[in-house]
C-alpha cells in the first residue's frame, strides 16, 4: 500500500454526523459487555476498532444496525434514533451494510441472486434492474465471471468480495465490517482489503473491526482500542501506533505487532 | 520455483480396485466374514426365489372370471384381483360416473407433468405448482362430489378404494406440510403466546395415537355438535389425519430450522429483510431442502396410515380389499389380496422415495456456506 494515501492525505471531513452513540450499555444476563460507549462518526469517516477478543468490538458495531439490543443509552444513525419498532429498525438496516467474518452468503442462491435479492425484495426494484446493478457491483469487486456460480464453489476471498458487493447493492450510507479477513487464508486477505480500500477512496463511511494494522494505518481516520467493554483509547492512526497513552494499549500493540 | 516443477504423471490404479472385479471384491468378498455372508445370502436367495416366482408367475392363474378358474394347485389366483379390480380402484363409486374420477386423474397428470420435466423454466413451474395447489382441489372436488354443473351427486360414503386412499393422502400431504411449517416457525417464535400455543398443539397431537384421533373424530365429535348438524365422516377423518401429521411435520421442519446457522438470519436482517421474507427466502428454502428425507418419511408414513380409516368404516384400498376377501364367493384368496395391496402401497411409497432422492441431488448447490 503506497504511503501517499496515508492518513495525512485524507480529505477534510464534513461536519455531518452519521452515527452517534451516547452512553450505550449492554448486558448479556449479568455480564456487562458494553460499558458506556460514546462515539461520534462523521460522514465519510473511516474508523478501525481493535482490541483483544471478548472486548466488545463486534458487539459495538452490531448495536449500530440493531443486530444486538442494548439496555441503556441511545444510538442515532443518519439522524434516526434506534427504537424497538421493527419497521424502523428495518429502515435503518437498509442504509447500513454489514460484512461478516464468515461471509454469511446464502448458499442456496447464486452469486447474482445473493446480490439482487435485497434490492428486489426490500427496495422493490424490478428484477432486471436489480440484476444489472448486481453485475455492476460484482464487476467492481472484480468477480463478474462468477455471477452464475453458487457461493460454495468460490474461495473464501471471493465469497467475502461477493458479500461486500451484496451489501453495496443496497446503496448503503454506512458500511460495517466485522473482522472481514479473520476467516481468510493469508493470500486472500489482500484481495478483500484492496476492495475495502477502493470503497474508502470513494468516500464510504466505514467502521471496521479488524486486526489488520496495515489497513488501519493507511485507511483509518481514527483507531479505537477497546478492552473489556470500554473504549480505552481513540486516536488518529499515526499517533495511536507511535504514542499510545494507556499501558493496556501498549501491551496489546506490542503483542500484535510482534506477530 | 513453480515453473520448473513437473508433477509426476498419474499411474493407472491396480486392476483389482476398479470395474466389476473391484466392485465384487469391495462389496462381497472383502473379508472372510463377508465371504461367508455372501455365500449364505446366495443360498437363502436360492431356496426362496424359485418357489416365490412359481407362485407369483409360472403356476399362477390369470384368465377366467370365477373361482372355478383357480384350482388349488399352489399358484396365485390373480383372477380374484382382476374381477375386483374396478372395485379396488373406485370403491362403491357408481359405475357410470367413474369417468369423472378418470377425468380428474387425467387433468392431474397433464397439468403436473411439466413440473417433472427439467427443461421447463422454474418460473413457469412455480406458477403451475401454485395454480395446481389452489385450483386443482376445487376441480377434483367438484368432479368427485358432483351435485353442481349437472353432475349427479356422489356421496363421500361411496368413495372408496385407491381413489379414497389417494384423496386422503393427497389432502393430508398438501395440508400437513404448510401447517407443519407454520407450527415449526411458531415453536421457535420469540412471542411467548404463539410459542406456547404451538408447543401445546404439537405435543397434544403427537401424544395420541392416530387410531384414537380417528375414533374420536367419528364417535365423540358428533356428541359435541348440536343435534341435526352432521359433519361429513370423510371430512372429519381428513381433518384428524391432517392435524396429526402436521404435528410430526412441524418437528421435522424444526430440525431443519435449527440446522441453519444464525449468520444466515443475521445477514438477511442486515440487508433489511423482515421476518417473513427472511424465513421465506432464506431460511425455509435451505431448511426444507435439508429435511427432504424427513418430510418424505412423514409423507410415506401418512400414505400408509390412511389405511387406518378402515376402523371408522371408510373403504380405502386396504379395507375394500379386505372386504372382498370375506366375500363368500371368493373365500381363501386373502394372500393374493394383501400381496396386491402391499404392491400398490409399495409402488407409491417407493416412487416418493426415489423422487425425493432425485430432488435432493438436483437442489444440491455445492459445499455448505
Amino acid at each position: 500500500m503506497p504511503e501517499s494515501s496515508s492518513a495525512s492525505a485524507h480529505k477534510p471531513l464534513s461536519d455531518q454526523v452519521m452515527i452517534q452513540m451516547e452512553g450505550v450499555h449492554k448486558w448479556y444476563g449479568a455480564f456487562h459487555v458494553l460499558k458506556n460507549i460514546n462515539l461520534t462518526i462523521r460522514k465519510s469517516e473511516r474508523i478501525v476498532i481493535c482490541g483483544p477478543s471478548g472486548s466488545g468490538k463486534s458487539t459495538t458495531i452490531r448495536c449500530i444496525n440493531r443486530l444486538e439490543e442494548y439496555q441503556r443509552g441511545r444510538i442515532m444513525v443518519d439522524g434516526q434514533e434506534l427504537s424497538n419498532d421493527v419497521k424502523q429498525i428495518e429502515q435503518v438496516r437498509r442504509e447500513v451494510g454489514m460484512v461478516f467474518q464468515h461471509f454469511n452468503l446464502f448458499p442456496h442462491l447464486t452469486v447474482l441472486e445473493n446480490c439482487a435479492l435485497a434490492p428486489i425484495w426490500v427496495r422493490k426494484l424490478p428484477r432486471k434492474q436489480a440484476e444489472a446493478m448486481a453485475m455492476q457491483y460484482l464487476e467492481r469487486v472484480k468477480i463478474p465471471e462468477q455471477a452464475r456460480k453458487y457461493p460454495g464453489q468460490l474461495s473464501g476471498g471471493q465469497q467475502q468480495r461477493v458479500a461486500i458487493a451484496r451489501s453495496l447493492c443496497m446503496s448503503p450510507k454506512i458500511m460495517l465490517f466485522d473482522e472481514p479477513t479473520s476467516a481468510l487464508d493469508p493470500e486472500m486477505i489482500k484481495e478483500v482489503l484492496d476492495t475495502m480500500i477502493g470503497l474508502a477512496e470513494d468516500g464510504m463511511t466505514m467502521i471496521c473491526v479488524t486486526h489488520e494494522m496495515g489497513f488501519a494505518k493507511t485507511v483509518a481516520h481514527r483507531v479505537i482500542f477497546m478492552d473489556s467493554g470500554e473504549i480505552i483509547e481513540e486516536k488518529p492512526p499515526e499517533e495511536f501506533f507511535t504514542h499510545p497513552e494507556s499501558e493496556r494499549t501498549k501491551l496489546f500493540l506490542s503483542q500484535i505487532l510482534h506477530n | 520455483m513453480a515453473e520448473s516443477h513437473t508433477p509426476h504423471p498419474d499411474l493407472p490404479p491396480p486392476v483389482s480396485t476398479i470395474g466389476v472385479p473391484g466392485w465384487l471384491r469391495r462389496n462381497l468378498f472383502s473379508s472372510p466374514l463377508n465371504i461367508a455372508l455372501t455365500i449364505l445370502a446366495a443360498y437363502l436367495l436360492y431356496i426362496a426365489i424359485p418357489p416365490l416366482l412359481r407362485w407369483v408367475f409360472w403356476d399362477a392363474h390369470w384368465r377366467g372370471d370365477s373361482r372355478a378358474d383357480c384350482p388349488a394347485d399352489g399358484g396365485a389366483c390373480w383372477v380374484f384381483i382382476r374381477v375386483h379390480f374396478e372395485q379396488f380402484m373406485y370403491g362403491f363409486y357408481p359405475d357410470e360416473q367413474r369417468w369423472r374420477v378418470k377425468t380428474a386423474l387425467a387433468v392431474l397428470i397433464l397439468s403436473a407433468a411439466p413440473l417433472f420435466i427439467r427443461s421447463v423454466p422454474g418460473k413457469i413451474k412455480m406458477r403451475l405448482g401454485l395454480g395446481l395447489l389452489a385450483v386443482y382441489p376445487v376441480i377434483a372436488f367438484v368432479l368427485f362430489k358432483g351435485g353442481v354443473l349437472g353432475l349427479p351427486a356422489v356421496d363421500t360414503s361411496k368413495w372408496g378404494g385407491l381413489l379414497l386412499t389417494l384423496v386422503i393422502a393427497g389432502v393430508g400431504m398438501t395440508a400437513a406440510l404448510p401447517l407443519g411449517v407454520l407450527l415449526a416457525l411458531g415453536r421457535r417464535s420469540q412471542l411467548p403466546a404463539i410459542q406456547t400455543l404451538c408447543v401445546t398443539f404439537i405435543e397434544f397431537w403427537r401424544g395420541v395415537p392416530l387410531i384414537t384421533v380417528l375414533f374420536m373424530s367419528s364417535v365423540m365429535l358428533p356428541l359435541f355438535l348440536p343435534a341435526g348438524v352432521s359433519f361429513d365422516k370423510l371430512l372429519r377423518a381428513l381433518i384428524g389425519i391432517t392435524l396429526f401429521q402436521a404435528a410430526y411435520m412441524a418437528e421435522v421442519v424444526r430440525g431443519g430450522l435449527q440446522a441453519i446457522p444464525k449468520g444466515q438470519i443475521e445477514a438477511a436482517a442486515a440487508l433489511g429483510l423482515g421476518y417473513w421474507k427472511t424465513m421465506g427466502l432464506i431460511v425455509l428454502p435451505q431448511a426444507l431442502k435439508l429435511v427432504i428425507p424427513g418430510i418424505v418419511n412423514t409423507f410415506i408414513a401418512l400414505f400408509k396410515d390412511t389405511s387406518l380409516v378402515l376402523i371408522i368404516g371408510l373403504f380405502d384400498l386396504m379395507n375394500i380389499v379386505h372386504n372382498a376377501t370375506t366375500n363368500p364367493d371368493w373365500l381363501g384368496f386373502s394372500t393374493e389380496g394383501y400381496v396386491f395391496t402391499a404392491t400398490v402401497y409399495w409402488l407409491f411409497c417407493f416412487s416418493m422415495s426415489r423422487y425425493s432422492q432425485s430432488l435432493e441431488k438436483r437442489l444440491h448447490t455445492g459445499h455448505k456456506r
